[in-house]
């Protein structure tokens, strides 16, 4: 007998008897669990929401700046700089007049790329797919402005750029209905950290050690 | 390393050992005071908290109530999304299976995320025998496997090791497995955190074969969540061409929307965040953006045993959060592996006699290594209770009665001569020998817990059946122990 058939054996005697809504698992599901918990915690304004996100990616260690439309490319060219950044992957779907004025040689984002590649890139700029102000979390989907998962992982300092207020929600509820799960995530809350020593934090075991987000306006 | 713990002695013997061991107790003592009152806080925030655990509970419990069908429903749509489901009805099992999928790589090493499953079966040690090398990569288990080592804790493994000992294991170590450790290593917790990403960056760039666990699988669609701090996680699941995942059967939910309740409760609950660094989700394989093959391998190995005892059943709600060990005044002493197994604490008790069964000393002890206090019930984000679980074992262990091992039904006769009772006489003497341990423990059984037993079963009865519980005292547990351990002992 397989595995299969020994295991959902198993599981068939050890459940007994099936119960009443037994034909699909899924009738008796909504009345199974109890949906009463919020949607978000506390009601804002779409600013007071995006402040939030700001304040809270910032207890994570994220450095936050903001901008509109206007000084986005003049940003982005300044964080790089400051960084001494010779070398930045860019992802298919970025604008490019995001980077326009950047000194920063684009490296663009190609599946011919080993991870050794990556590893020689100084910094990363990508958008994002929804960002989570109660909880200061970023979440990428691979969409053409993201670029693939190990991109926004292996380089050392990674920019990611929020539109505010549309790819802002308040909650992880309203964050996952805005996703699409047959897509890869990735949900980044501050730069990657480890408590592992003494329950010491130390940015930056194995992810990006810095991570800037730009809140942008207008665009 | 993860280690069978085959001839572990009872808990009474190996948390004596445990508790004359001050570097450790003080270890575990700052983690645990820090972590629970930083979770305090953290849950503070959602005034929804109680509605949470609930609707986790639920979503567990029907679950459990549907496992099967919810099972199958997995695997369909896991297999569409390109993936290839196994089904492991033992340890040995998937270990073979693990080993023939790493071997068909032609690779002769893979990369791991910290995962509790292929520590309980076994995997590395299984790999080394098919001569396959398996390297740990989250921090804490490096220093594990480097320290030839066990976890101690389900979140923070390398508790019990300071970082003194942790730069000697580097400098001793690193060497052995690939990139040594940097010249003159000091013994921060930068510069030891900077020697690990060196070392491990050298294997994540040439690795083939990812292994890894998960924190929850979505029946409906066939995704898994994999939820971590370092980023090792996202090195394993995306940079290697084949991901082959272990995953116990009880990590599936029903629905996407699910998630919206354990990605609130579980960050929160365990290392007190409001949401871990990173959250990877994926659904089989997608083009050229990471692996290219995924096979998941469903993992029995006493969960459907487990299943199969209705009041046992609840463990395997467990989200592996930890909480529980970090309230429990039983584990602060004694140390994670006093309890012989990779789940140690309060959940380690409920969860290895049933997983193992009661056969073996360790086993069959501990359904006492625990105060009854009920503080691990309170903390717990799917509301598991823990006291009744234990009681409930203790009894089987002591008065016998049918349960499920391998799928079949026996009768277990009540522990031989005086064994249990023995047992329960030593974990008894040692709680009491300890009384800071009982006396946090009463205090928190009064204020929490409507149901606490007012006698233990079994053997127990005879000194349970002459002692009053406490009085309700005025204080709140927590303010009590801050008073009575002074200030230092949280961040
Ligand atoms: S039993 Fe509850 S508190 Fe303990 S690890 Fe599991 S989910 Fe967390």
């Amino acid at each position: 007998m397989s595995g299969r058939d020994v295991i959902l054996g198993r599981i068939r005697r050890a459940l007994g008897p099936e119960p009443d809504d037994a034909q699909d698992p899924h009738a008796g599901y909504e009345s199974a669990v109890p949906r009463d918990y919020l949607r978000e915690h506390g009601t804002r304004g779409e600013d007071a929401t995006v402040d939030l996100l700001a304040e809270n990616l910032a207890d994570y260690r994220a450095l936050v700046h903001r901008t509109d439309a206007d000084g986005l490319a003049e940003l982005l060219a300044r964080l790089l700089a400051a960084r001494g950044t010779r070398t930045v992957l860019v992802p298919p779907g970025l604008p490019r007049w995001w980077l326009a004025t950047a000194d920063a040689t684009r490296v663009p984002d190609r599946a011919a790329h080993t991870a050794r590649d990556l590893d020689r890139v100084d910094s990363v700029v990508t958008g994002c797919a929804v960002a989570v102000a109660e909880t200061g979390t970023l979440v990428l989907d691979g969409s053409p402005d993201q670029g693939r998962r190990r991109i926004t992982l292996v380089p050392d300092h990674h920019v990611c750029v929020v539109r505010v207020p549309d790819q802002v929600v308040a909650s992880v509820p309203l964050a996952l209905e805005r996703l699409d799960p047959r897509r890869p995530l990735t949900w980044i809350s501050g730069p990657s950290a480890t408590s592992d020593i003494e329950l010491d934090r130390v940015e930056g075991v194995h992810g990006p050690r810095t991570l800037e987000v730009v809140l942008v306006s207008g665009v | 390393m993860s280690g069978t713990f085959v001839g572990m002695p009872a808990f009474p013997e190996a948390a004596r050992a445990a508790v004359g061991d001050a570097t450790l107790r003080a270890n575990l003592r700052h983690a645990t005071h820090t972590i629970r009152d930083k979770r305090a806080r953290a849950v503070a925030e959602l005034d929804d908290w109680a509605r949470l655990r609930e609707a986790g509970k639920r979503i567990k419990d029907h679950t459990l109530r549907h496992l099967d069908r919810y099972l199958l429903r997995l695997e369909e749509a896991v297999t569409a999304a390109g993936g290839t489901v196994h089904w492991a009805a033992d340890a040995a099992e998937a270990n073979r299976i693990v080993t023939r999928l790493v071997q068909e790589t032609g690779e002769s090493e893979v990369v791991k995320v910290k995962s509790m499953a292929t520590q309980e079966i076994g995997l590395n040690e299984a790999l080394e025998a098919a001569g396959v090398r398996a390297y740990e990569t989250d921090l804490a288990e490096l220093i594990v496997q480097l320290g030839h080592d066990r976890p101690s804790h389900i979140l923070v493994p390398a508790i019990h090791r300071n970082r003194g000992e942790i730069r000697d294991i580097f400098r001793a170590e690193m060497g052995r497995w690939g990139r040594p450790a940097p010249e003159g290593l000091t013994d921060t917790p930068a510069e030891l955190a900077e020697a690990a990403r060196l070392h491990l960056r050298e294997k994540f760039l040439r690795a083939r074969v990812g292994i890894s666990g998960a924190n929850f699988m979505v029946a409906e669609t066939g995704t898994l969540v994999v939820v971590e701090s370092e980023g090792n996680g996202r090195m394993c699941l995306t940079l290697p061409e084949t991901l082959i995942s272990v995953v116990g059967v009880e990590k599936v939910v029903p629905t996407w929307r699910d998630l919206e309740v354990f990605l609130q409760t579980l960050p929160r609950s365990s290392t007190a965040e409001r949401m871990n660094p990173y959250t990877s989700t994926w659904t089989g394989t997608t083009d050229s953006d990471g692996p290219r093959a995924f096979h998941l391998v469903l993992l029995d190995n006493g969960r459907t045993d487990t299943l199969a005892d209705e009041v046992g059943r609840q463990a395997l709600r467990c989200i592996r959060c930890s909480a529980c060990l970090n309230v429990c005044p039983v584990y602060e002493r004694a140390g994670g592996h006093a309890y012989g197994s990779v789940y140690p604490g309060p959940i380690g008790a409920i969860l290895s006699p049933q997983l193992r069964g009661t056969a073996s000393a360790v086993d069959a002890s501990l359904p006492y290594a625990s105060s009854l206090c009920g503080a691990c019930y309170e903390v717990c984000p799917v509301a598991i209770d823990i006291p009744e679980v234990l009681v409930h074992l203790r009894e089987r262990v002591v008065e016998g009665g049918e349960v499920t091992r391998r799928g079949v039904r026996v009768r277990l006769r009540p522990a031989k001569g005086h064994a249990a009772e023995r047992a329960a006489m030593r974990a008894a003497r040692w709680v009491f020998g300890h009384p800071g341990a009982l006396r946090a423990g009463q205090r928190l059984a009064s204020r929490t817990r409507a149901v606490h037993p007012r006698t233990l079963p079994g053997p127990g009865r005879a000194w349970s059946a002459t002692r009053d519980l406490p009085p309700v005292p005025a204080e709140p547990f927590r303010d009590w122990w801050r008073r009575t351990h002074g200030e230092g002992s949280g961040a």
